[in-house]
């Protein structure tokens, strides 16, 4: 059974973390970041098979892909969490100098960072190059990888989807984060993406639903459940809805903090609904 | 000047599919991925020795790019091909992101470029590609010119780190350099010394370079021809050696004169040694349809044009 206090330790811990950071440089995206941090700190902590150190090629161990690399704030957090890098490097965010881009890049050798991201709808595309790339090289290992559901705008998606299906790409598992916001508004004023669940499953996906993608317990469940569902020629697709800016009440029901950073005032507020748990960076 | 036979017309193309061939046997890293264009990529023999090694995307030169790019996590050497067009143009921010910036050891190989590709017209006649990918940092760009040196250039890139778009085209053309040559990224290949011009030419246009020699020498003007087969990274120290002892220069490529091997040359010059340059090149037109003889002609793409570049230069000097 998995620690589910360790893990929600951790959970408050990267939050404060990512309040930190935006807050600092006044810039990047915290709200898709709160909403993804249960899903990051239980895939990292809970769920892959991960060696230690980083290498590139990530032979004998699973691999994450993170498409929506503006939510790169709760990435940063566990990776450094996780060991991949100082903690303290956390305070670079966003700064010149920095491993820490604005959007995740393998350019300046951030260990844990295996492809640059940013610019949307590519992730799934490397995701499955580096799954078959697994299966030439006989590793068992799983590749992951997690998608915003505004990012299905992007043609590029469809292609991969159609794919992976196609080529029978199994031991993928794509996450869709379903906070229903993007930049203008909701998605389905912006560009109706309708029911996605039912989408992958007409292009021949393995499809399960996480219907609280903020409650670890169903996030563990529903990972694990995924896991399962490998290697039986389809890949995996999990539909998690999430609430953008959770864990912060001024931050949810709402896109306005999709790439906006607290005030001074706002910042103490919400750390008041985090607590410190593992000790700030 | 140094006289070239041709060896017997074949298209650049095969060259790119008879190196994909020696790869698949010496190489077990190498994989190879096409968006539905096998037959004109001539890969059949390499998907046919090592159908696990190749990867078919359909036509989704997009997911195609993203695919090589994380085929190099775990360590394959992915040969990404299509038509130039739609591996350059169509996917520049794939490249861009996935592949350029996350310093992914991908070969994007991209046949059927330029105006010889012929009567399909303008829609696939890319002549913008070379620019698109000298700009991007970190980007090795090549242009072979015949079969023999786009067969080498293939088996060579698979050895150089880094992402490369290799450069290839349709018609079968002259094949005049060695068989088995060894394919130096990077290093002009010096054709024919001359002392009164210098002619730097890249693809097709460099057997064409040598026929204007030819026809320059019976005029009297001893033309020095360097073949770059390279563009990115350029070979400055040939091209300043020969335009120091010319004093002037003429470019020759497949392309618009805006982003394409006379731009970089004139960079080099401008830094240098200025010296009159003038281009053969497309002047920042769209093809049409057409035979590849027929569009060579009317967009200057030839030796004629070449020879005639050559006479306007030399009153500049």
């Amino acid at each position: 059974m998995p620690n589910t206090q360790e893990l929600q330790d951790l959970v408050f811990q990267v939050r404060r973390d990512i309040l930190r950071m935006v807050h600092k440089v006044s810039s990047g995206h915290p709200g898709g970041s709160l909403g993804c941090t249960e899903f990051l700190v239980t895939l990292y902590n809970e769920i892959m098979d991960l060696k230690d150190g980083f290498d590139m090629d990530g032979i004998g161990e699973d691999l994450f892909f993170l498409s929506n690399g503006h939510i790169s704030p709760v990435f940063y957090s566990v990776l450094a969490r996780r060991g991949y890098f100082p903690v303290e490097e956390l305070n670079t965010f966003r700064l010149i100098d920095s491993r820490l881009q604005g959007h995740p890049t393998t350019h300046e050798g951030l260990p844990g960072v295996r492809v640059a991201s940013g610019s949307l709808g590519q992730g799934m595309s490397v995701a499955i190059g580096a799954a078959l790339a697994k299966k030439l090289n006989g590793d068992d290992h799983l590749v992951f990888s997690l998608h915003g559901d505004g990012e299905l705008q992007e043609g590029q998606n469809w292609e991969a989807i159609m794919y992976a299906a196609g080529n029978k790409v199994d031991n993928l598992i794509a996450t869709v984060d379903r906070n229903g916001q993007q930049i203008d508004g909701p998605t389905e004023k912006v560009l109706p993406l309708g029911d996605v669940s039912e989408k992958f499953k007409v292009f021949g996906w393995d499809v399960l639903e996480i219907e609280n993608g903020n409650d670890l317990e169903q996030v563990i469940a529903g990972l694990n459940e995924a896991k399962s569902r490998t290697g039986k020629g389809k890949p995996v697709c999990v539909v998690m809805t999430t609430e953008m800016g959770n864990g912060v009440d001024f931050m949810m029901h709402t896109h306005a903090w999709h790439g906006k950073a607290p005030s001074d005032e706002q910042l103490a507020t919400a750390l008041a609904q985090n607590p410190e748990t593992l000790g700030d960076y | 000047m140094t006289k070239y036979t041709d060896q017997g017309k074949q298209d650049t193309r095969s060259g790119y599919g008879a190196g994909m061939t020696e790869l698949g046997r010496t190489n077990p890293n190498v994989v190879a991925l096409c968006a539905d264009l096998v037959g004109s990529l001539k890969i059949e023999t390499f998907i046919e020795e090592s159908p696990e090694r190749f990867f078919q995307t359909g036509i989704a030169e997009a997911n195609m790019m993203g695919i090589a790019a994380g085929l190099t996590i775990g360590g394959k050497i992915p040969f990404a091909s299509t038509f130039a067009n739609f591996a350059t143009g169509r996917v520049y921010d794939q490249i861009r992101q996935s592949i350029a910036y996350s310093d992914k050891n991908v070969k994007i190989c991209a046949s059927h470029a330029g105006l010889t590709l012929g009567e399909d017209g303008a829609t696939h006649q890319i002549l913008e590609d070379i620019g698109l990918m000298k700009m991007l940092p970190g980007m090795t760009v090549i242009n072979p010119c015949d079969f023999n040196q786009t067969k080498a250039a293939t088996i060579a890139i698979a050895e150089h780190h880094g992402p490369v778009y290799l450069r290839f085209g349709r018609p079968k053309v002259a094949n005049f350099t060695p068989v088995d040559q060894k394919f130096e990224i990077g290093k002009a290949v010096m054709l024919s010394e001359g002392t009164d011009v210098t002619i730097i030419a890249t693809g097709h246009l460099v057997w064409e370079a040598l026929i204007a020699a030819e026809s320059l020498e019976n005029q009297g003007i001893s033309a020095e021809v360097i073949n770059i087969h390279t563009i990115k990274p350029l070979d400055e120290e040939a091209i300043l050696a020969s335009v120091k002892k010319t004093g002037c220069v003429v470019t020759a490529e497949e392309h618009n004169y805006l982003g394409g091997l006379g731009e970089s040359v004139s960079g080099v010059l401008s830094s240098h040694y200025p010296a009159p340059q003038e281009f053969v090149a497309t002047k920042d037109t769209f093809g049409e349809s057409g035979t590849p003889e027929q569009l060579m002609e009317k967009y200057g793409l030839n030796n004629k044009a070449i020879e005639a570049a050559v006479l306007k230069v030399l009153k500049r000097k």
